[in-house]
């Protein structure tokens, strides 16, 4: 890549170490901010129904930083976020990993469709993905603890997901322009 | 070649590097090379994200770049099926990670605690000021009735004082007790459960039990470093002896993950009365006799549940007391159901 970066045409600035760093640093930014994010939701907020903020941060996430920027995103970050709300939710091993992938692989399936179709589109889109994947947590929970779970909290963490989406999807679009974006380095 | 830097820049860089080398090689005009590419990505966006994207670590040739690409997403979705096989084999291994992690993080969640209350405390007070009248007055009307039953309550103890010392009564050993701050919420979206934060060189052991300034919380089910778990009395897991004090007869409290938790198994003819008084039952000595757990309520579908004398909602500071018992210990999330029923 960069000898083909060498062959191109035009002035661009040299990589210093302090540059690569800058723009490995806007590279983690996505991973990061959502590590620290789901961390956040198990302080001691004295919400009632708290427990349900970590998987809806954590599909949020996911989702805005794959349809937006899937290389802040890759599927290894995914799996590493997946693990740490696997012990943070204190749910079977497994299952939020193998739930946040595929909410990721669908992201990318369908970003360019949903590319077009602005931000409405967007958001029923992650609605969908987020009521697939609460569906999907639940089933897998009641599989590898082998009894039925009441599925109120399922619904619950769908609707949460669903609404607190635009509001960190209104954070997340401005540092996807600013902190998290390379070409500022 | 000059396009205009895009924030919106996301595409398959091993694809053009590709294309471009390719181009730069036959020496094509790098408006051919445009047309490729485009074919491949979005070319708006091309230029700004190639001109950033850090060196790889290893050299391998594009089409393995590709394919390592492609395949990574189903190799981790395939480790996540083997990581939920042993999380299942081996439960052990996920609890301490768990344990660990929660090790990691409760002095942190503990610093946030302070502000965090202050916080709520204003709010609290700013709501509480526009009705500072007539919770006085109610205040002082509750005033003159405690005092009231003050006496009668002192007139009590001395009176049974009195007749313990008649009867040679020999005291309970007074349990030891660690007073504990909740932390942070250690249930997650299918269980009910708290964490601890016991400090560095504590005593607490699984199975001890935890109460509030009013009643029964739950028990003690791991235990770290710096930090306690406590699956509460309304977890789906947690199965509990009772006595319904009217009656004395013995019953199950069965939590179901809601608020209220469940009464069951009462013996025939002595079900549970409306407004009755829980406690402990010592049965399977996994509880001490007559600690305080809430009262019967029943629903509209008359099922009688359980009001916890303990405010688990707003759980700040309890005590996790040792009362030396060695019934079975409590149930961790990851087991089976049948293996936690007692």
């Amino acid at each position: 890549m960069a000898s083909a970066d060498e062959q191109r045409p035009g002035v661009r600035p040299r990589r210093t170490l302090g540059r690569r760093l800058d723009i490995a640093a806007r590279y983690a930014f996505p991973t990061t901010c959502t590590m620290l994010l789901m961390l956040l939701t198990r302080a001691p907020l004295g919400l009632s129904g708290q427990a349900v903020l970590l998987p809806a941060v954590a599909l949020s996430s996911v989702w805005f930083w794959s349809v937006f920027r899937p290389t802040g995103m890759p599927p290894p970050a995914v799996f590493l976020i997946g693990v740490l709300y696997d012990l943070l939710g204190w749910q079977p091993i497994g299952t939020g990993v193998l739930v946040l992938l595929l909410l990721h692989g669908a992201a990318l399936r369908a970003r360019r469709p949903l590319a077009t179709g602005g931000f409405l589109l967007i958001w029923l889109g992650f609605a969908a993905a987020a009521t697939a994947a609460a569906a999907l947590e639940w089933a897998l929970t009641c599989l590898l603890t082998w009894r039925l779970l009441p599925p109120a909290p399922a619904i619950f963490q769908a609707v949460l997901s669903a609404s607190i989406y635009p509001a960190l999807a209104i954070v997340f679009a401005r540092a996807h322009r600013s902190v998290a974006n390379p070409e500022r380095a | 070649m000059g396009y205009p830097p895009d924030q919106d820049h996301n595409v398959n860089p091993s694809v053009s590097d590709w294309v471009l080398q390719a181009c730069a090689t036959a020496d094509l005009q790098p408006q051919a090379c445009e047309f490729f590419v485009g074919a491949t990505t979005i070319p708006s966006r091309r230029d700004a994200a190639r001109a950033n994207l850090p060196p790889p670590m290893i050299h391998l040739s594009i089409p393995a770049r590709q394919a390592l690409a492609k395949l990574t997403l189903p190799v981790l979705i395939a480790a996540s099926f083997g990581l939920m096989l042993i999380g299942k084999a081996d439960t052990v291994v996920a609890e301490h990670a768990r344990i660990a992690l929660d090790d990691a993080l409760a002095p942190i969640y503990a610093m946030l605690a302070a502000p965090l209350r202050q916080v709520h405390d204003t709010v609290a007070d700013a709501a509480g000021f526009w009705d500072i009248r007539s919770e006085n007055a109610q205040l002082l009307e509750q005033n003159t009735e405690l005092r009231r039953w003050q006496s009668i309550a002192l007139a009590l103890d001395a009176e049974n004082k009195r007749l313990k010392a008649e009867l040679h009564w020999v005291p309970d050993n007074a349990p030891s007790y660690v007073t504990a701050r909740v932390v942070a919420d250690a249930g997650g979206v299918y269980a009910k459960a708290v964490l601890l934060s016991v400090g560095p060189h504590h005593s607490i052991r699984k199975g001890e039990i935890a109460l509030d300034g009013h009643g029964l919380v739950g028990r003690v089910t791991e235990v770290g470093s710096r930090v306690a778990r406590v699956l509460l009395i309304t977890d789906l897991n947690s199965r509990i002896p009772v006595i319904m004090e009217k009656s004395g007869a013995h019953a199950i409290l069965v939590g179901t993950n809601g608020p209220l938790p469940r009464l069951m198994y009462w013996p025939e003819g002595s079900p549970p009365q409306e407004g009755e008084q829980i406690v402990t039952s010592p049965v399977a000595n996994m509880f001490p006799a007559d600690l305080p757990v809430g009262t019967v309520h029943y629903t509209a579908g008359h099922v009688p549940e359980v009001v916890p004398a303990a405010s688990l909602e707003r759980l700040e500071v309890v005590r996790v007391f040792d009362y030396g018992m060695t019934g079975k210990p409590p149930p961790t999330p990851a087991q089976p159901a049948f293996d936690q029923a007692y």
